[in-house]
């Protein structure tokens, strides 16, 4: 092994990863171009919206019902070592809405509905089904990533709305049955003290965070090798990807809403 | 008419067409037969832009189509085309019906539903196949009806110009009969253009006007059916008589 091989190798990852921010930025573009130029599938958005959306509620709720009970313990724990117990419902209710919620809504419909889209869009590339659709006369970006894109932005939102409700609803019963917080009160500090732009900025990460979830399924299933490997790739490679694109756009979009 | 003018296709470097030359007039038949992996689907899906050839030219009616056009004239393009994927490429997501009135249910051609279910049915039965399957999913059919529904969708349209990859492969004797006579009947009656892919020679003598047969990455023997027999070329002998002594290496 030359003693410059580790240079090379991370050229080589650099470059790589150079070339695939560039297909993703296109296929963003074409994305985009597709979404704004008529005819839009009806019949598959809806049929998304009803597979990201309505079908995603069960995870996402006992996903945020669990954490919301969670984070209730840990901050009468950790706020009674300097006497700020109190704190409980202020801080589970600006925990959930501005970062919980959306990041943990975005997370779990990853790992469902990327994994999802990339292995039925693989299936699809590598059984020829995508240049069958083509020969049909149908673009597939507009029969298949355009509809999940627009659903998936839609419907994450709605999704998040519903776990940060959930989330707080987990603080509540906790702090309500286990710490001896009083339930009216408990209520009345987290409506009091939420304020309109935290739920705005909860909305808009969540749209965020479900349009890179459909953007990354479509992509990676679209770029699926050859055969079951392939496709079994695609998928992993969708879920990494929206995870971490996930966490980053929340770091992002939290500077731009929250510094002054 | 269709024409392939010095088309070359590499995958890395997988040299598969290396300077395909081949013209198909309008209202014939043509059929391709070659070795398995010699490129024969690569050449169709290259006339299609579903693979772009590294070089030459493909020329439909005389105007170069390699350029990828995009928007109306792409559709255009297309809509004069119907496909049979050698594995079928039936969209599992819908039902049967659904498949072969693809085309009938959106985009230019959009008529109404019972229309279409009608049509498509009508479609199942030309490629011997019962109402009843209409309402299945493709997952629930065998490998041999999946293929015959890829072949209804094809011919849904009704195309002037059609692709048949291996449309009688996984058949049994009689239905592949059906089918080879279902061909010819598109090309003769409908006066459609077609070209297909096969491995079965009797398919070849029921369906062929004319066979090219694709070797070393280029049309080796093109010809008239009638001259298949007496063409004294060793390669297109051996693979007539499929025989495992000959030029062609049985390991590729
Ligand atoms: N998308 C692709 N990427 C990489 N290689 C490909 C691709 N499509 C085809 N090939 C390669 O091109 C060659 C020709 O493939 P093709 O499917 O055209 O063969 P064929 O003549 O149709 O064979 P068969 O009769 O078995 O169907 C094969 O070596 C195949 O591996
Ligand atoms: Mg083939």
């Amino acid at each position: 092994m030359s003693p410059l091989s580790p240079v090379a190798a991370i050229g080589r990852s650099t470059l790589h990863l150079l070339a695939m921010i560039g297909r993703v930025t296109r296929y963003l573009g074409e994305t985009l171009s597709h979404i704004v130029r008529p005819p839009l599938y009806w019949r598959e958005f809806l049929a998304q919206l009803m597979f990201i959306g309505y079908l995603s509620l069960p995870v996402v709720g006992l996903t945020l019902v669990f954490t919301g009970g969670a984070l209730a313990l840990q901050i009468y724990a950790g706020g009674a070592r300097f006497n700020a117990e109190a704190v409980v419902p202020q801080i589970v209710a600006i925990g959930m809405v501005r970062e919980l919620g959306p990041v943990l809504t975005g997370l779990m419909v990853a790992g469902r509905v990327s994994a999802a889209i990339a292995a039925e869009i693989g299936t699809m590339k590598v059984t020829e089904q995508i240049d069958a659709l083509t020969t049909l006369s149908t673009n597939p970006m507009k029969y298949l990533t355009v509809p999940r894109v627009l659903a998936a932005t839609l419907a994450v939102p709605a999704l998040a709305a519903v776990g940060n409700v959930i989330g707080v609803m987990g603080g509540y019963l906790v702090a309500v049955t286990r710490l001896g917080f009083n339930p009216t009160t408990y209520i009345k500090n987290t409506v009091d003290f939420l304020e309109a732009s935290d739920i705005v900025s909860s909305l808009v990460k969540a749209a965020a965070f479900g349009f890179i979830v459909a953007l990354m399924g479509c992509y990676h299933g679209m770029q699926s090798g050859r055969g079951a490997q392939g496709v079994g790739r695609a998928t992993t490679n969708a879920v990494v990807s929206a995870s971490v694109l996930i966490l980053a756009a929340n770091f992002v979009l939290t500077g731009v809403f929250f510094t002054e | 008419m269709i024409e392939l003018r010095d088309v070359h296709k590499a995958f890395g470097a997988n040299k598969v067409l290396q300077g395909v030359t081949l013209s198909v007039d309008k209202g014939t038949s043509m059929v391709i037969i070659g070795g398995s992996g010699t490129g024969k689907s690569v050449a169709l899906k290259c006339i299609l832009g579903l693979v772009r050839p590294d070089s030459g030219q493909i020329l439909l009616d005389g105007e170069d189509v390699t350029k990828s056009a995009r928007g109306a004239k792409r559709d255009a393009f297309l809509a004069r085309f119907g496909m049979l994927f050698q594995g079928g490429a039936l969209f599992d997501s819908l039902s049967v019906w659904q498949n072969v009135a693809f085309r009938l249910l959106r985009g230019s051609l959009k008529r109404p539903k019972e229309e279409a279910r009608e049509i498509a049915v009508e479609k199942l039965r030309r490629v011997g196949l019962k109402p009843d399957v209409a309402d299945l999913f493709p997952a629930e059919l065998s490998g041999g009806m999946q293929k015959r529904v890829g072949l209804a969708r094809a011919i849904a349209a009704e195309p002037e110009i059609i692709f048949f990859d291996e449309p009688t492969t996984g058949l049994d004797p009689i239905m592949a009969g059906v089918i080879n006579e279902l061909i010819r009947e598109i090309v003769v009656e409908m006066g459609a253009t077609a070209i297909t892919i096969t491995h079965d020679m009797s398919s070849v003598r029921a369906i062929a006007d004319d066979v090219a047969m694709l070797h070393g990455g280029v049309i080796h023997w093109t010809g008239p059916v009638g001259e298949m027999d007496d063409g004294d070329d060793p390669y297109l002998q051996q693979f007539i008589t499929g025989s495992a002594e000959g030029p062609i290496e049985a390991v590729r």
